[in-house]
């Protein structure tokens, strides 16, 4: 115990930003020589990520349909590239592809930029922290297993916000930031998460995802204003539409992709801009926090109070550092026990005995006692997720899993009878798009599913998506 | 580190008694601030005044970076022009800061907080949660372990 301590002290006793591999099993840094290689933060990442690159690069552990994303707007602007392009640079100026190059360039990057770039996760607590919150919070002196709802307040502008507890991350949430079950992270900001860019849209990456779903709008409306331009000037001179579609059969594949798309994404890119002006998250939308509809006078604490300085706040702020240090070395000690390290304790864990096993037990008994009813009310058995759900019942003084199966249930009907009316409209236009139609049409809203179910099929993310492909979580 | 090469003579294994944490305060809304509040467990080893003096200046540092200016309105503006591409080829204006804030934390361990049994974590290490201050045992009254 004496050598863990003094191992755990000496990396930690340099604050230097930059991590170097840890010293003490390294006179050598070679990976040939020694079979304990430094091992990167990344390898043992506590959240359900996938990482490539080394670690450049991250991805939610289900990519969603991200390659579904990728190959409608790939495929759609081939088509435009090569069928419709030629004939209205003949026709009418050789402008048109530039214009639809730049769009194109830009919804690619910045689909890529929203999917690769980590949205704002939180480290999880380290477990000297995670001890001393619950020094605090547990004034009782003795271990009380059920664990009790757990809430802070602070006062931000004049304004009370609650602050949970995560039992996840063990630590008191910041305000705005909510855990993703899906991701089983916390991520800040956290707006929701989108199964078409296969991640969670938060703090990091919601200038990305503004970005690409207006410019996103623009392509759309500029292949289809071009598609019908193109039949239209086809169809000239009496020969009908029937002629020019059989001539450039490409168009007719854009034109239903498009006109499909086109609704829904320009209403989804018009709640956003709703959202940016407001400075407000889908998350806190959704769920109404700051539309007054608990009767009381509560207004925004973090807008403004000026559309465009929210708009430059959001959009033009200063971009702020990745928190997980994915490429940084572990400490010696975790890379030498990989087994307990990986799965349950953040990377840089400290390996203080007596909190090891509070943490340890407590979460043994938490996960014990709520699974079994989660698999009964929520249709999803990963233990992982499953402990996510007490974040839902830690809220309510009672017995977790009445209230989790009302408010699995109720997570879904609430959001569709959500407040924003345009946010309905989108979703209904969406049910009737042909994204949805390539998938089974299903009547996902009426059907109270649990939103911590990532196995169900895509086609609820896809019909839940547009404005409302989140989990709207906690 | 001071502490570190002190021990190394005494004892060879320095020995943590205990950490405290300063946590983060939202009074502000979501801006990265530390509590100024001065911890009960520090009394015996530093000032109440340098302790706030510390904390108030990396407050001074995060709020720098995460100033909403003309200076990082053009940064965010020039990024969406270029499709976010520069952000992989420059260093961004909070990065810069927080590497002033990872100087500042040594220094401040070395002149300040080392000579008397203390160390400063950066709180970025920490995901910027706390400011984790590690208290080492006092030698000149404890045995080792």
């Amino acid at each position: 115990m004496q050598n863990c301590e003094y191992q755990q002290i000496d990396p930690q006793a340099l604050p230097t930003p930059t991590p170097t591999p840890p010293p003490h099993h390294g006179h050598d840094g070679d990976k040939t020589e020694e079979p304990r290689r430094p091992r990167r933060k990344w390898e043992v990442f506590p959240g359900k990520n996938r990482f490539y690159c080394n670690g450049r690069i991250m991805l939610a552990r289900q990519s969603g349909i991200l390659p579904l994303t990728l190959a409608l707007i790939l495929v759609t602007s081939g088509l435009f590239f090569i069928f419709d392009c030629p004939f209205l640079v003949k026709h009418l100026t050789s402008c048109i592809p530039v214009i639809g190059g730049v769009l194109f360039v830009f919804v690619i990057t910045t689909l890529l930029r929203t999917s690769f770039t980590d949205p704002g996760i939180l480290p999880r607590a380290t477990p000297d922290e995670a001890a001393d919150i619950e020094k605090q919070i547990d004034n009782t002196g003795n271990a009380s297993y059920r664990p009790p709802p757990r809430t802070k307040e602070v006062l931000i502008n004049q304004q009370v916000v609650k602050l949970k507890y995560c039992f996840t991350c063990k630590m008191f949430r910041p305000p705005r930031t909510s855990h993703c079950s899906l991701c089983d992270n916390c991520v800040e900001r956290f707006d929701h998460h989108c199964p078409w860019v296969g991640n969670c849209v938060g703090k990091r990456n919601y200038r990305f995802f503004y970005t690409f779903i207006v410019s996103l709008s623009f392509l759309t409306a500029f292949i289809f204003g071009c598609v019908t331009t193109h039949l239209a000037l086809r169809a000239q001179g009496g020969r009908g539409l029937v002629f020019a579609l059989q001539e450039s059969p490409g168009s007719a594949v854009e034109l239903v992709i498009c006109f499909f798309s086109v609704w829904s994404i320009l209403g989804l890119s018009g709640f956003h801009t709703y959202l940016v002006a407001s400075n407000l998250t889908t998350n806190e939308d959704i769920k109404g926090s700051w539309s007054g509809k608990s009767g009381e006078d509560v207004t925004n604490p973090y807008s403004q109070k000026n559309i465009f300085i929210n708009c430059c706040s959001v959009l033009c702020g200063p971009m702020p550092p990745s928190l997980i240090d994915r490429r940084g070395f572990l400490p010696s000690e975790d890379s030498a026990q990989p087994g307990s390290a990986d799965i349950e304790l953040p990377p840089l864990a400290t390996k203080s005995e007596i909190n090891a096993c509070t943490q340890g037990t407590k979460g043994l008994l938490e996960s014990a006692t709520l699974s079994p009813l989660l698999s009964a009310s929520c249709p999803q058995g990963k233990p992982q997720t499953a402990q996510t759900c007490p974040d839902n019942g830690s809220a309510v003084n009672s017995g977790p899993s009445p209230q989790l199966s009302t408010s699995c249930g109720v997570r879904h009907p609430a959001g569709s009878t959500g407040d924003r009316s345009s946010l309905h409209h989108t979703r209904t236009r969406s049910k009737k798009s042909k994204r949805a139609a390539l998938h089974i049409p299903n009547p996902a809203f009426d059907v109270p599913v649990s939103p911590t179910s990532p196995d169900t099929d895509p086609s609820f993310k896809a019909g839940g998506h547009k404005g409302a492909g989140f989990t709207p979580l906690h | 580190m001071l502490a570190y090469t002190h021990s190394l003579q005494d004892l060879q294994q320095p020995t943590v008694s205990s950490k405290v944490f300063v946590q983060r305060d939202y009074s502000s809304g979501t801006i990265c601030k530390f509590q100024t509040k001065f911890p009960s467990e520090l009394e015996s080893r530093i000032d109440k005044q340098q302790f706030e003096e510390t904390v108030q200046t990396l407050n001074n540092l995060y709020a720098e970076a995460e100033k909403l200016g003309g200076k990082s309105y053009l940064e965010g503006c020039l990024a969406c022009l270029t499709a976010y591409t520069i952000f992989l080829c420059m260093e961004t204006h909070y990065e810069k800061v927080l590497k002033k804030i990872g100087r500042f934390i040594k220094d401040q361990n070395e002149k300040i907080y080392a000579p008397r049994g203390l160390l400063l974590t950066d709180p970025i290490e920490r995901g910027l949660r706390v400011v984790e201050i590690t208290i080492f045992e006092d030698r000149s009254i404890g045995s080792g372990r």
